[in-house]
């Protein structure tokens, strides 16, 4: 594209630099602030934003290890984070994986087979995602306090209730790995069918090695949402060492009991990571935004 | 039928804990389910069958009697003055794996020789299997553990009637359950705790909106969740689109580099970066209020102040929500055509001119669907009140707690969870208005696509 670029362009391109680096300051303010935050000591200095004092005590903390103060007196951890950690993953990794099992089957279903209501099926699905689960929590709740009365490690306060109720949230997964079946040609199934495979043969068997990217897309999707999922898990779950991370972490932001430096440390371990595999998995969560999910 | 063995796991799931909860809380919302009225009729008249008072004028001295192997016999002796000397035995019981449940008790022949008694040490060890016991003496009395030493005849209070009444034995009044009220009432209608759950029909709603206590918060609840909403997806729409139109000017550098910067807020989990937010808003220890006191002197109260709450609760969603536009707006320009702006330039148009003719009005319609979401998004953003704010600080005067930054989801969050006593019944009813609400704003957007699906089509 030709364009006479004149002397008004090179002063609006330096505006435009000036402008950007100052939200960007803005934008990163609050999460180098919690960096700098976990390396001062003591939970209630202010004023210097930069620690003129690298103190390692919140990670100390954070990591599980008790703190000596320079008074002698002894600092305990606070709240178990790394248990709380451990629990946010097993649960994210678990429920992960039966969400790819239960989605890739249905997907399978969706794409390959005919049978009656299918778009109806389809679309209300989508209709009910967009009901958002912090409306019906009570329901929740009474569902599975009703569940555990029969089925106890199904109930409140279990991390098996838990998981259970984050498959639910399958209808976008579906979606996305149908249509990924869908541009793979019904040509290699027919064939293997015309071999002797049954249908459960020719989608174990061929079309699932093909679409294991998909998979591991759909994976990461679903611990990322997992992990970070907040309303269930704060009904189902109330006694300290079950929390996952996602309700533990308020605890450090009590009024009568403000833990602002051993929060930030506790933030940036577990938010790292999180953050991280986020970012990795970036591409294919831009291509599903456009098409109308919202984080939550 | 070959295809629902496919779809049998997926739709399962959704329709058990998707779709159900969805019906089942329209359901509750007609119910008086609550913490005073948690249990079933037959389970709150089973509660109140099983309450009973245990006579120490009838009680009975124990001794344990070892019999065989692990087995021993429990022996009653009768106490008190004038008291008849003839003693009960039990069985050999194997007390060692406790198993509740009647023992029938029979009178103990004098001749019939007992091994030594248990001491104190091996009672006290074997005190849970006492305490399942439920013993039955010939004439139907029953007794249960009462201490160390004795077993006390155990007397109900209540007495089950025709048609499911209760009858209180002590005074003979009698409570009918009342199933509109969902309680046992006597003919003065006095209740009996707990209660049961009944429908209620409309009540909830009647109280939601006829009840002016109740109201005057729920109006007020409702305009903010709307304002909090809009300007939220205003805000970050603004920032958002503008950062998208300036980014995708190819004449600036680094734009790869600005574009990762700026995309970190949607990266970083929600639930850290609120909490983050909270911190540093905190009106004493905060970094917030630290640079504004060394800049300006002023310590501005976040938590405390109605307007500045609100304010700061805009601000963090602001800067939660503006990547998420960036985005979808960036991805919405670069399929314009660029010959577009080619032709624009050569008429001399300049930026300005060249987004409000060209750019807006051709991502506007492909973004209106995707804003509508955003809105309805944040009409029910919980985490967000929930971690910051926690709908505080508090109306004055309310009969249920109510937040003056609640939004409409936090609101029957705290009636159901939280303080006021539990009220399911009355959050539920809150959550089926939210589920029409977000029905509404799913149908506009189901008729926004479609239109645009038609259109693309007609090409």
């Amino acid at each position: 594209m030709a364009v006479v670029t004149g002397k008004s362009q090179r002063w609006r391109i330096t505006l435009a630099h000036l402008g950007l680096w100052v939200l960007i300051a803005i934008t990163l303010f609050p999460l180098l602030a919690v960096v700098s935050i976990s390396l001062r000591p003591g939970n209630f200095a202010t004023g210097s934003l930069i620690p003129t004092e690298i103190s390692l005590e919140h990670w100390k903390l954070a990591l599980g290890f008790s703190h000596i103060q320079a008074d002698g007196v002894v600092v305990q951890p606070p709240f178990p984070v790394l248990l709380w950690l451990w629990n946010s993953i097993k649960i994210a990794t678990i429920s992960s994986l039966l969400i790819v099992a239960v989605s890739t089957t249905a997907a399978y279903g969706f794409a390959r087979l005919k049978f009656r209501f299918k778009s109806t099926i389809l679309n209300s699905m989508l209709l009910l995602q967009m009901f958002p689960v912090a409306v019906a929590l009570v329901a929740i709740y009474a569902i599975f306090e009703a569940i555990g009365g029969v089925i106890p490690w199904l109930g409140i306060e279990t991390h098996g209730g838990l998981i259970v109720a984050y498959i639910g949230g399958v209808a976008m997964h579906i979606w996305t790995i149908k249509g990924y079946f869908e541009t793979i040609p019904t040509e290699i199934e027919e064939c293997a069918k015309v071999d002797g495979a049954t249908s459960w043969q020719a989608f174990y068997k061929v079309l699932l090695p093909m679409a294991v990217p998909i998979l591991m897309v759909v994976f990461v999707l679903a611990f990322i949402g997992t992990i970070i999922e907040y309303p269930i898990a704060s009904v189902l779950l109330r006694e300290e060492p079950n929390l996952t991370l996602a309700v533990g972490s308020k605890y450090y932001l009590y009024e009568q009991r403000y833990l602002w430096g051993d929060f930030a440390a506790a933030a940036v371990l577990s938010g790292l990571p999180i953050t991280l595999v986020f970012l990795a998995a970036q591409r294919w969560i831009v291509s599903g935004l456009t098409s109308g999910g919202v984080k939550g | 039928m070959n295809a629902w063995r496919y779809l049998f796991p997926g739709v399962l799931a959704m329709l058990l804990f998707v779709a159900f909860p969805l019906v089942y809380t329209v359901q509750i919302g007609f119910t008086n389910y609550s913490a005073s009225n948690l249990l079933s009729e037959d389970r709150a008249r089973g509660y109140l069958l099983e309450q009973a008072e245990v006579s120490e004028s009838r009680a009975y001295g124990f001794s344990l009697h070892a019999d065989g192997d692990d087995r021993a016999r429990l022996v009653l002796t009768p106490q008190g003055e004038g008291a008849s000397s003839t003693r009960f035995a039990s069985a050999p019981l194997s007390l060692g794996s406790p198993q509740a449940g009647a023992v029938a008790m029979q009178p103990l022949a004098l001749d019939v020789k007992l091994s030594a008694p248990y001491s104190l040490r091996q009672v006290v060890a074997n005190r849970d299997a006492l305490k399942a016991l439920r013993l039955t003496l010939p004439d139907q009395s029953q007794l249960i553990y009462a201490g160390l030493r004795e077993f006390a005849v155990f007397e109900p209070l209540w007495q089950v009637q025709p048609g499911g009444a209760l009858k209180r034995l002590l005074d003979g009044a009698v409570y009918q359950p009342n199933r509109d009220t969902g309680y046992f009432e006597d003919a003065q209608g006095e209740r009996l705790q707990p209660g049961f759950k009944v429908g209620v029909g409309f009540a909830n709603y009647a109280r939601l909106f006829g009840d002016a206590d109740m109201r005057g918060p729920f109006v007020s609840i409702f305009i903010w969740t709307v304002v909090f909403a809009g300007l939220t997806v205003l805000f970050s729409t603004a920032i958002g689109m503008t950062l998208a139109v300036v980014l995708n000017w190819e004449a600036l550098k680094y734009r790869t580099l600005y574009r990762t910067l700026l995309f970190l807020p949607y990266a970083v989990p929600g639930f850290i970066s609120i909490l983050v937010f909270k911190g540093l808003f905190n009106q004493n220890f905060g970094e917030i209020n630290a640079i504004l006191n060394a800049l300006f002197g002023v310590k501005p109260a976040w938590f405390a102040d109605p307007m500045l709450a609100k304010a700061m609760i805009l601000i963090v969603n602001t800067w939660l929500g503006y990547p998420y536009i960036m985005v979808l707006c960036t991805g919405l320009i670069k399929s314009i055509p660029s010959d577009l702006y080619e032709a624009s330039a050569i008429a001399g148009a300049k930026p300005l001119t060249n987004f409000f003719r060209i750019t807006a009005p051709l991502i506007i319609k492909p973004l209106t669907p995707l804003l509508i979401s955003a809105f309805a998004f944040n009409f029910n953003n919980f985490v967000l009140i929930s971690l910051l704010t926690d709908g505080r600080p508090d109306y004055l005067n309310t009969k249920l707690p109510a937040g003056t930054t609640d939004i409409l989801v936090s609101y029957t969050y705290r009636i159901a969870f939280t303080d006021a006593g539990a009220n399911f019944g009355l959050a539920a009813a809150i959550s089926t208005v939210i589920f029409f609400l977000v029905a509404i704003l799913s149908l506009v957007n189901l008729k926004l696509t479609q239109s645009k699906d038609l259109s693309k089509g007609g090409h």
